[in-house]
């Protein structure tokens, strides 16, 4: 019998790397022609972008860095592969902006222009105010899911309802800015804007980041509390648990034992398709909250049409997102039973 | 013998539309110690609604609002949670219909089996482990000292209501409630779990509710049957006397559906051309073969009944037919003419002539149309009849039917029932005027009654216009009553055929033989004289014998 | 930190009286079922819920009582209270007003209706006719540019702080009415979702029932191009996209609003797609639908009399959604500074313009209210719309039961 357990933990290991291993290459597929995509559709650019790009008051020498820095005189496909290359070695680029600012004041654009020096700290930032939101709302929703589904129906799944809903209804901007007028104008307890710099002490760094994450966990809560008890309602009406009862079983038993190996997969799926809406989410509330991220940084530069950076910031964002939902799916497929004990 | 369990003017009511109806109608019930009471009717009788309130359960949504119910002197409906947790798996136990879906497909079968006695405080796990191996053994499941170290998904559906069974009795309840326990499995399968719950019931001496729809089941398991009919007790008496003597007119039709039989035609002359003539067709979806070699033919007048298990290929027969899967090989021949293999390459014609009646009626009539424009459809597409000459063909079908022309003419499918519902279907193949129609297991959804109703419709409208049925079935008493000629499927080949009278009689194949014997009768001693036939003694302890020695 | 703690040591309070109250309760009932088979934790929320109430109660008190400047605390929290109130009644009455006038249906369907949806029902209409109307509503043009009339006037209309009776919402850093663009907006803001929302539906209904129908390779070809499409989170591929449209629109702006109606129809008619696709391919299965096909029906008239007449109440619903998420999305792009260009008044650019009022709620709330306006007036109608979806989506899976 030990032998046969050991073979099934190897056929077990054996089918699920090979699905696992079939989602990450269709990750990376995707992700490859997304950044086609994403290369093409900055090649949309009418006639001689360098010049649409900067502008009527862009000096010659800044368009001229720009022309070499595209290589405009080499075809699209070379170009885009430089472009990947680099782009998987961390170098993105350099920045029209910068390089446009640098050759006002005549300095060397070298590195400060880069792309990926302008983008770093900003996304570790971003990494942080996205790992405080998933803190605060990961477990707070899932509880909440929970309990909204033990008690469906009862006043307070109804009223958690209505909340919910309205606070997937509101923009983030809505949300950001009540909690502006509540927390900060009115009972300044937090900070409304978010002036984070390198160096700063973890306490303040998390003050100043609360009010942004508390925004972004009203919007995730509401989408994964809402999922999460659609999930185990679901499971709830499966008959195998009606028959746990029917055993004898305390409601604490039938849930722990019962519900939640089987509901694992379900939550865990949950919380990585939200946490990919928090890409989406980030964007705005950077804005609102001058949070010196990489949302804000994107919005900037499609502002000013810095397109390198547009560039780098999407294949970002749509990496996050990517890596995400494969999570998820591979989540989902670790935790099912039946893939785990085959046949 | 002592009362058990008594269930006094019981009333339960299930919500729809923020109201609620009645479910149960002030029903008695009472149950002696050992004894097995069986619980019958048809779909929405309240069978299972009164088989969970015999436990003070309710589903949600579901209310008992009056009576009581009494088990060993504990009033079901007036304890308390915890009270009730005690007595649920250690004294009544409950055995549901998909032992697949009430497995938790987590854990381990005998770790499911184990958690009633271990949680109930009955016995340690390592003593429940070892009984459960001996109680598995008596259901004579395969490998009985490993298959519950097994996921429930790694086993086969009949085992795992055998399993089931097994976990009901883990705690030596004094009752255990069957809930169409062998619905789900095929005859030959159910057979076996029949015999093992009767078994194991009998030597444990556990009273026991047998619910289920099926007249020869209830005879072969219950000590005394009581028939509900839209939540009403209709009567109630011990199995026997029930059988022979019914009292009740509903009880007496229900019994009078196995009597229906259809003469036999002679046989039909060799150089006769058949209507629809299979000759050796492969079909496979995918990469996966699903019928080999199959041959038939198909006469004037007759009636082919295809019989084969789930799996068997009987559907995807009729799929090749009507061309929606293009066979991989062989002829399929329409009045001697060899017919496109794909259904978009036949003409209109050729399509008119095929018709199809489903199993599901509810899926077969789009809901969004009414009675008049379902049938409609074909009347105008095939006949190119339109408005005034439209409607009165209509009405003439629906006359056909035996549905009244002008109270259901505008009315929406979701409005009939299931059994009208199947007879809207048969005019929509009417209207195309075919001369063959592909009947697929159109009686199996509905209740005994209606499904004599519509097979006695099937079989005036094929006298009348000389119609050829293929129809696919897995329930061998609908063969007996309608069928001119038999073909049996298994694994995607045939496996015998021929005219009615001769599949009957023996000798034939050993597969039809056992498909055959697997039907239960009415007869009550039919259970006990077939598995003496078969030479399986009356419980597994040669079994445990054996794995007491190891 | 202490704040923290007070939370803290409300939270355990109430889970002792919790505890007291079941215990209360099964002693003086004598055992009723209800307290004898109460959870603790169900104890605790009635307790939270009790507590809170309260609170409730006795802020909204304060902020009736209190004068200022202490009220200018409550003055939110007081509007958002009579807020609720206003709109419960009108949903209320909204309701009666249909159970009692119309057609049975209509009557039949208002009698089951959930008091949101009503809301929601209700609102939409107000949004509706404001839109239809703007122009007879408002009390000037969205790019009437006053004469004699100052500029940045605040909102509020509070002589004392510079602000005008005349102009309760102020103007402007050129002199317009903010009121009157408010009203335009809905005109603006709303219109365009509602025609991107329409075009997204034209291009994935189409495409995904087209998929569902026929299968094959062309169902293979747009499923995965979808998949790649989504791949991008619609927001970001809008921002990006957008970058490029700017660049070809260069100076009209009026032509940036019709590419981004372009391009938002576009991403989101990718979610329409598998929406109409994965309802299609459930019906496809039907019998019925096999049924026609073993009839030789052609293409059309299975898409048409088929399919949709069983795919509408799954459309409808999805519509809804999908119009409150490209409303959401224009808002953002819009209050990015990216979406509907002036002179269109639109509700997105007028929060990102009047935010900075926003700081004087502690001694002018009233100015503040003016960018918490715009805003609301979007969440207000998603909400409303949501309100009607989930009430649609509930009576059409309530039925299938």
């Amino acid at each position: 019998m030990i032998i046969t357990e050991k073979t099934r933990t190897g056929e077990y290991l054996s089918t699920v790397l090979k699905i696992i291993l079939q989602r990450l290459a269709l990750g990376l597929l995707t992700l490859f022609v997304v950044s086609i995509l994403i290369f093409a559709a900055v090649n949309l650019l009418p006639g001689d972008f360098a010049q649409a790009i900067l502008g009527q008051g862009a000096t010659p020498e800044a368009v001229e860095a720009i022309r070499r820095d595209l290589g405009l005189d080499q075809p699209p496909i070379t170009r885009y592969f430089q472009w990947l290359v680099g782009a998987v070695q961390g170098d993105l680029g350099n920045s029209f902006a910068q390089a446009n600012f640098a050759s006002f004041v005549g300095a060397d654009s070298g590195n400060k222009a880069s792309v990926a020096a302008q983008i770093a700290p900003r996304f570790w930032n971003t990494m942080f105010l996205a790992g405080v939101t998933a803190l605060i709302a990961v477990p707070f929703s899932v509880l909440l899911g929970i309990l909204a589904a033990l008690y469906r129906n009862s006043a307070f799944d109804k009223f958690a309802n209505m909340f919910t809903l309205s606070s997937i209804s509101s923009p983030e901007f809505f949300l950001a800015y009540i909690l502006i007028l509540f927390l900060a104008v009115l009972n300044p307890v937090l900070p409304s804007l978010s002036n984070i710099y390198q160096g700063m002490g973890l306490g303040e760094r998390l003050e100043k980041t609360l009010l942004p994450a508390l925004t972004l966990t009203l919007v995730v809560t509401a989408h994964m509390m809402r999922m999460t008890r659609a999930a185990i309602i679901n499971l709830l009406a499966s008959p195998y648990i009606e028959m746990a009862r029917l055993k004898g079983m305390s409601p604490m038993r039938v849930i722990v034992r019962h519900a939640l190996p089987n509901a694992l997969a379900p939550i865990i799926n949950v919380v990585a398709l939200n946490l990919a809406y928090l890409i989406t989410g980030v964007v705005v509330v950077e804005v609102v909250f001058v949070y010196p991220g990489i949302g804000q940084l994107f919005v900037d530069s499609v502002k000013i049409r810095d397109i390198p950076v547009v560039q780098a910031c999407c294949l970002i964002f749509a990496a996050a997102y990517i890596l995400l939902n494969l999570t998820a799916d591979i989540m989902s497929i670790v935790s099912n039973p039946r893939l785990r004990h085959p046949k | 013998m002592s009362r058990l369990l008594t269930m006094k003017d019981v009333w339960i009511e299930g919500r729809s539309d923020e109201t609620w109806n009645p479910i149960i109608n002030g029903v008695d019930l009472h149950l002696d110690k050992g004894e097995v009471l069986g619980l019958i009717g048809e779909s929405g009788a309240g069978k299972s609604t009164m088989g969970l309130a015999a436990m003070g359960f309710c589903r949600d949504g579901v209310r008992i609002s009056k009576g009581s119910v009494d088990f060993d002197g504990i009033n079901l409906l007036k304890a308390s949670a915890a009270r009730k947790r005690a007595l649920l798996g250690k004294r009544i136990a409950y055995v549901a219909q998909s032992a697949a879906a009430s497995f938790n497909p987590a854990h381990r079968i005998i770790d499911q089996h184990t958690e009633g006695p271990v949680q109930h405080g009955v016995m340690s796990k390592s003593e429940s482990e070892r009984d459960a191996m001996e109680l598995y053994a008596k259901l004579r499941l395969p490998d009985p000292e490993n298959i519950g170290f097994r996921y429930p998904h790694q086993v086969s559906g009949g085992q795992l209501q055998r399993a089931m069974t097994a976990m009901a009795m883990s705690c030596r309840p004094d009752l255990i409630i069957f809930d169409e326990p062998t619905t789900a499995l095929d005859v030959t399968t159910q057979i076996e779990v029949l015999a093992s719950i009767r078994d194991i019931v009998e030597q444990f001496g556990t009273a026991a509710i047998y619910i289920t729809h099926d007249l020869a089941v209830v005879a072969q398991m219950a000590d005394r049957i009581k028939v509900l009919l839209k939540g009403d007790e209709v009567e109630t008496a011990e199995t026997r006397q029930m059988l022979s003597h019914p009292k009740a007119e509903y009880t007496k039709s229900l019994w009078a559906v196995r009597e229906f039989k259809r003469p036999q035609k002679p046989a039909v002359h060799t150089s006769a051309t058949p209507v629809v003539s299979v000759q050796g067709i492969t079909a496979a979806y995918g990469k996966i073969n699903v019928l080999h070699d199959v041959s038939f033919d198909i006469h004037e007048g007759r009636t082919v009944a295809v019989v084969g298990e789930s799996g068997s290929g009987k559907s995807t027969t009729a799929r090749c037919i009507t061309g929606l899967l293009p066979p991989r090989g062989g002829v399929i021949e329409f009045d001697g003419v060899a017919l496109p293999l794909d259904y978009r390459k036949r003409n209109k014609h050729q399509l008119r002539q095929v018709q199809m009646i489903y199993q599901m009626a509810d899926t077969a009539l789009n809901p969004r149309k009414t009675i008049g424009e379902i049938i409609g459809r074909p009347v105008e597409f095939y006949m190119g009849l339109k408005g005034r000459d439209k409607r009165r063909r209509v009405e003439e079908l629906l006359d056909e039917i035996e549905l009244p022309a002008d109270r259901y003419i505008d009315r929406l499918p979701s409005e009939l029932s299931g059994g009208q519902k199947q007879r809207i279907g048969i005019a929509r193949a009417l209207a195309a005027e075919p001369k063959f129609i592909i009947c697929d297991e159109v009686t199996s959804a509905l209740d005994q009654l209606v499904a004599e109703g519509i097979l006695k419709l099937l079989a005036r409208l094929q006298d009348e216009r000389n119609l050829s049925y293929m129809f696919i079935t897995h329930d061998l008493a609908t063969v007996r009553s309608i069928a001119d000629e038999v073909v049996v499927m298994k694994d995607g080949e045939v496996v015998e055929q021929g005219p009615k009278t001769d599949m009957f009689r023996p000798p034939h194949h050993p597969y039809t033989d056992l498909l055959l014997s697997s039907v239960p009768e009415m007869n009550p001693d039919w259970l006990s004289t077939l598995l003496a036939e078969r030479g399986i003694d009356n419980i597994g302890d040669a079994a445990v014998g054996k794995m007491n020695q190891e | 930190m202490s704040v923290w703690l007070q939370i803290i040591g409300v939270l355990v309070a109430c889970l002792a009286l919790g505890w007291l109250l079941r215990f209360a309760g099964e002693r003086v009932t004598g055992g009723r079922p209800f307290f004898r088979d109460m959870s603790l934790s169900v104890a605790f929320g009635y307790v939270v819920a009790v507590v809170v109430l309260i609170w409730i109660i006795w802020s909204y008190y304060l902020a009736r009582t209190l004068v200022a400047p202490e009220v200018n605390k409550y003055f939110f929290f007081r509007l958002a209270i009579e807020g609720f109130l206003l709109f419960a009644a009108a949903a209320w009455l909204f309701r009666l007003l249909g159970r009692s006038v119309g057609t049975a249906g209509s009557k039949k369907l208002f009698r089951q209706m959930p008091l949101t949806a009503s809301f929601g029902l209700f609102t939409i209409l107000i949004y509706a006719l404001l839109a239809i109307f703007a122009g007879v509503i408002a009390p000037h043009g969205q790019e009437q540019i006053l004469q004699g009339v100052a500029a940045n006037i605040p909102p509020g209309g509070d002589p004392a702080i510079g602000g005008s009776a005349d102009y309760p919402l102020g103007t402007d850093q050129i002199g317009r009415d903010i009121l009157s663009r408010l009203i335009y907006g809905a005109q603006n803001t709303v219109g365009i979702a509602f025609a991107t929302t329409c075009l997204a539906f034209f291009i994935g209904g189409t495409l995904g029932f087209l998929a569902a129908t026929l299968g094959g390779w062309l169902d293979q070809i747009l499923s995965r191009t979808v998949d790649v499409l989504m791949a991008i989170p619609s927001l970001i591929f809008a921002l990006l996209l957008m970058t490029i449209a700017s660049a070809w629109a260069g100076s009209e702006k009026g032509l940036l609003t019709f590419y981004m109606v372009i391009i938002i129809a576009v991403i989101d008619s990718t979610r329409v797609f598998r929406l109409a696709r994965a309802v299609g391919v459930n019906i496809v299965v039907m019998d019925y639908i096999e049924a026609a096909k073993l009839r030789g029906e052609g293409l059309t008239y299975l898409i048409f009399k088929e399919i949709l007449p069983n795919a509408t109440a799954p459309l409808l619903a999805e519509f809804g959604l999908r119009f409150c998420f490209v409303f959401l999305t224009i808002a953002s792009l819009s209050f990015l500074g990216v979406g509907i260009q002036p002179p269109l008044a639109d509700w997105g650019t007028m929060v990102r313009d009047l935010a900075q009022f926003i700081n004087f709620a502690a001694f002018a709330p009233r100015v503040a209210s003016a960018p918490l306006l715009a805003a609301g007036a979007i969440a207000l109608l998603t909400v409303a719309v949501n309100f009607v979806v989930d009430w649609m989506l509930h009576r059409t899976t309530g039925l299938k039961e």
